[in-house]
């Protein structure tokens, strides 16, 4: 009687279908996700986004230059700096401006302590999803060390709009510096506590090793990049093929793993904290004397103080902030190496005072399609911590 | 933003005698209600990220009787409204608020949730006050976590204050059924 | 020994198998740039994908854009395709008619090649032929234009609190 009974469920099987999301608490962020389920394996999944789309490549179409970066800090949010970097190089390649060494190495430590904030929020949310609380509220005190030094430096926590277009805004006062140095010198010591916490947890290695692992091969034909490709072994960073800002200057490694799994894009990230600090340090250490900014009044706002006393400063302010100044035409594409990946600009200038079209390849849009090969054939919670390793972030995959 | 924001060490209104205290049943439950509000997140962008920060140990919401963060729309009484709601979202969003139990309230964080913000776009919702009902608009993009918990004290004094009977007077009814709530 | 391969060693290769298919070749910022006919693009990526020189085996975006003024070119979907071996990334280029936007998909070449043309499907309204699922990602499935074209107001417009005169429009 029993064994007719296991044949027949065997014969027919019952699949049920579990909603997961868009309000999920567990999907951090809007995703949703029909998972087919067999008892607790997933059998598959059927993703829809674009809950929060937002738009952002028609706005970019009417907005001049200098507004569009407080687009693309709503882009990734975890690590504003490096879209708003981003964003400005783009533009200074596309009108041909060398910015001084001084602004690029600026540059360079807020794009560093942006991918560490990211990669933070990342690894400790995985905590949270592994059943360990405990990082999450330890690191996220260290976020707000962070938020310090982004508000000396720009005035804000979050949404940053540092820099301009040609430079930084304003050079690092001696408190930020000061901030820096904190942070860089207290800021190991607990993160290492931190990973003590995980990095050899027996719960977290079975939570997280073997689950939600992906090829290398099937990574690069989904076209994965950043942490969740070097996890699979593939070593391309685009600070190293296509240097920008300077980061030819400085000595760090990239930390790849082996299997592309939850674990091995943890282990990346937390490695990559670490080389982010050496590259502060070494920015610090080597800052170069000079000015902020280059020399391009036509996109870099002048002075508040000489647009009140001197008349050419308060054409050129007027002409930046109505967006008159003028940008040759051209296709320009750039690439940074954001929180998540490459994060690309597409922009096509037809010499207006916006962009023709501006294309931005988000890394999570593009590699969030894997998660259903991802997590078919494992367990309903370690598809949920695979969601919380790739760190999706909804601004960015919406757009 | 009003300035005048009782601590919770003021005692309550009433005739006060050795070991007693004679109040109103509003003001008991007001504020029963009000210390121990069990807030949704319903955290959808940057805003999200702020308010995680204000749920972190830096800011701490659980000092103003908020510790449990209710996932389940069923068993919370605040709704916190923080990111961009796209008119995607709006269906759910007022599926959420019609789980959720009387007495419910709405807190909007942001310039996005309380208006569309900067993305006054095809696909952004204009303000979730489209949608359902909103007790207070917290403004920023994104607010800093000082300006979340000062909206969430100006929601205690909403709480502490309201009336017992609100929820069943003509002019709550006609609110909500000028949102289309039964 | 592999010959150095850059713009130049591309071009040269390109011209020996598609002569005729190129309409156009540049170089903008580095990047070459091709535009190729719309009928030849699965060829031109396979060509890219398994040249065993050039390893052009990564799709790193597709997007679209539209140009109203061109006749019968009104639609552009836009390939950008890179070496990472060879550290060399290539823009291709292919025009249609706004009339019948068609194009061959990608997908069977790259899976990733899945959503980006279903956001381009849903802002331009290019449509993907063989695409395993062609259906609107980021906008509401009932939306019924192509979000992103010239002609489309970017606003709500259900806004009553904005006066244009203050926009200057």
């Amino acid at each position: 009687m029993q064994e007719n009974y296991i044949k027949q469920t065997e014969e027919v099987p019952e699949y049920t279908y579990l909603n997961l999301g868009p309000t999920h608490p567990a999907t951090h962020g809007i995703f949703e996700n029909v998972l087919t389920m067999d008892g607790e394996i997933v059998k598959g999944s059927v993703q829809t986004v674009g809950y929060i789309h937002r738009a952002f490549e028609k706005i970019a179409e009417r907005r001049p230059y200098y507004q569009i970066t407080t687009l693309t800090d709503r882009l990734n949010y975890c690590s504003s700096p490096i879209n708003n970097m981003g964003w400005h190089m783009t533009v200074e390649k596309l009108i041909g401006v060398e910015i001084p060494k001084r602004a690029q190495y600026m540059r360079v430590i807020l794009m560093e302590l942006s991918r560490i904030t990211d990669h933070l929020i990342c690894n400790s949310v995985m905590g949270v999803d592994t059943g360990a609380l405990t990082g999450f509220t330890y690191m996220f005190q260290w976020r707000e060390k962070v938020y310090d030094i982004y508000e000396q430096i720009c005035g804000a926590r979050l949404t940053t709009n540092i820099g301009r277009i040609g430079g930084m805004e304003r050079d690092f006062t001696d408190k930020a510096y000061r901030l820096i140095n904190e942070f860089i010198r207290d800021f190991p010591k607990a993160f290492e506590e931190f990973n003590t916490m995980l990095e050899r947890n027996r719960i977290f290695f079975d939570r997280t090793i073997n689950t939600g692992a992906i090829s290398a091969e099937r990574a690069l034909n989904y076209g994965f990049t950043g942490p969740s490709l070097r996890a699979c072994g593939v070593d391309y960073d685009v600070r190293v093929m296509n240097p920008y800002s300077s980061y030819e200057d400085f000595e760090f490694d990239i930390p790849v793993g082996e299997k592309g799994d939850s674990y091995d894009r943890f282990m990346v990230r937390q490695h990559e904290i670490r080389e982010s600090i050496k590259i502060i340090k070494q920015a610090l250490n080597n800052m170069p004397d000079g000015k902020f900014h280059a020399d391009v009044p036509e996109f870099y706002l002048p002075p508040k103080e000489d647009v009140y006393k001197n008349m050419e400063a308060l054409i050129w302010h007027f002409k930046i902030v109505m967006g008159e100044s003028d940008v040759p035409k051209g296709e320009v594409y750039h690439a940074v190496e954001g929180g998540n990946g490459e994060l690309g600009f597409y922009l096509i200038s037809d010499g207006g005072r916006a962009p023709y079209k501006l294309h931005f390849r988000r890394p999570s849009f593009i590699y969030y399609q894997a998660f259903p090969e991802q997590i078919t054939g494992g367990m309903l919670s370690d598809a949920i911590v695979t969601m919380s390793s790739m760190n999706v972030i909804a601004g960015e995959l919406d757009a | 933003m009003s300035k005048e924001i009782t601590m919770s060490s003021e005692p309550l209104e009433g005739y006060q005698g050795e070991g007693f205290l004679a109040t109103s049943l509003d003001k008991a439950v007001g504020l029963a209600r009000s210390k121990s509000m069990w807030p949704l997140p319903f955290a959808t962008s940057c805003c999200g990220i702020e308010f995680m920060a204000t749920m972190g140990s830096n800011y701490d919401l659980a000092r103003f009787g908020s510790e449990r963060i209710s996932f389940s729309p069923r068993q919370a009484d605040l709704l916190i409204v923080a990111g961009t709601i796209a008119k995607k979202m709006g269906p759910v969003l007022k599926k959420v608020y019609l789980q959720m139990a009387e007495p419910r309230w709405v807190l909007s964080v942001g310039a996005c949730a309380s208006s569309g913000g900067i993305f006054d776009t095809y696909s952004v919702l204009q303000g979730i006050d489209r949608v359902i009902p909103v007790d207070v608009y917290v403004p920023g993009c994104p607010p800093r976590p000082e300006q979340i918990l000062d909206g969430v004290m100006q929601i205690q004094e909403l709480v502490k204050n309201e009336p017992i009977r609100r929820r069943n007077s003509a002019e709550y009814k006609a609110l909500m059924a000028s949102y289309g709530i039964k | 020994m592999n010959p150095k391969v850059d713009n130049e060693y591309i071009v040269e290769e390109l011209k020996l198998a598609f002569n005729d298919d190129i309409l156009l070749m540049d170089e903008s910022y580095g990047m070459l740039g091709l535009e190729i006919k719309p009928s030849k693009i699965n060829d031109l990526l396979k060509w890219f994908k398994e040249h065993p020189v050039i390893k052009a085996n990564f799709l790193t975006d597709i997007c679209g854009a539209h140009f109203p003024d061109l006749k019968d070119r009104e639609l552009a979907v836009i390939y950008h395709v890179q070496s990472m071996e060879n550290n060399i990334r290539v823009r291709i280029k292919c025009f249609i008619p706004i009339s019948s936007p068609k194009i061959a998909s990608a997908t069977n070449l790259y899976v990733g090649a899945n959503w980006m043309e279903r956001e381009t499907f849903d802002f331009y309204g290019v449509e993907f032929e063989g695409h395993p699922n062609l259906q609107r990602i980021l906008n509401v499935d009932e939306m019924d234009y192509f979000p992103l074209r010239k002609q489309y107001p970017l606003e709500d417009g259900t806004r009553e609190d904005k006066d244009d005169s203050y926009f200057g429009r």
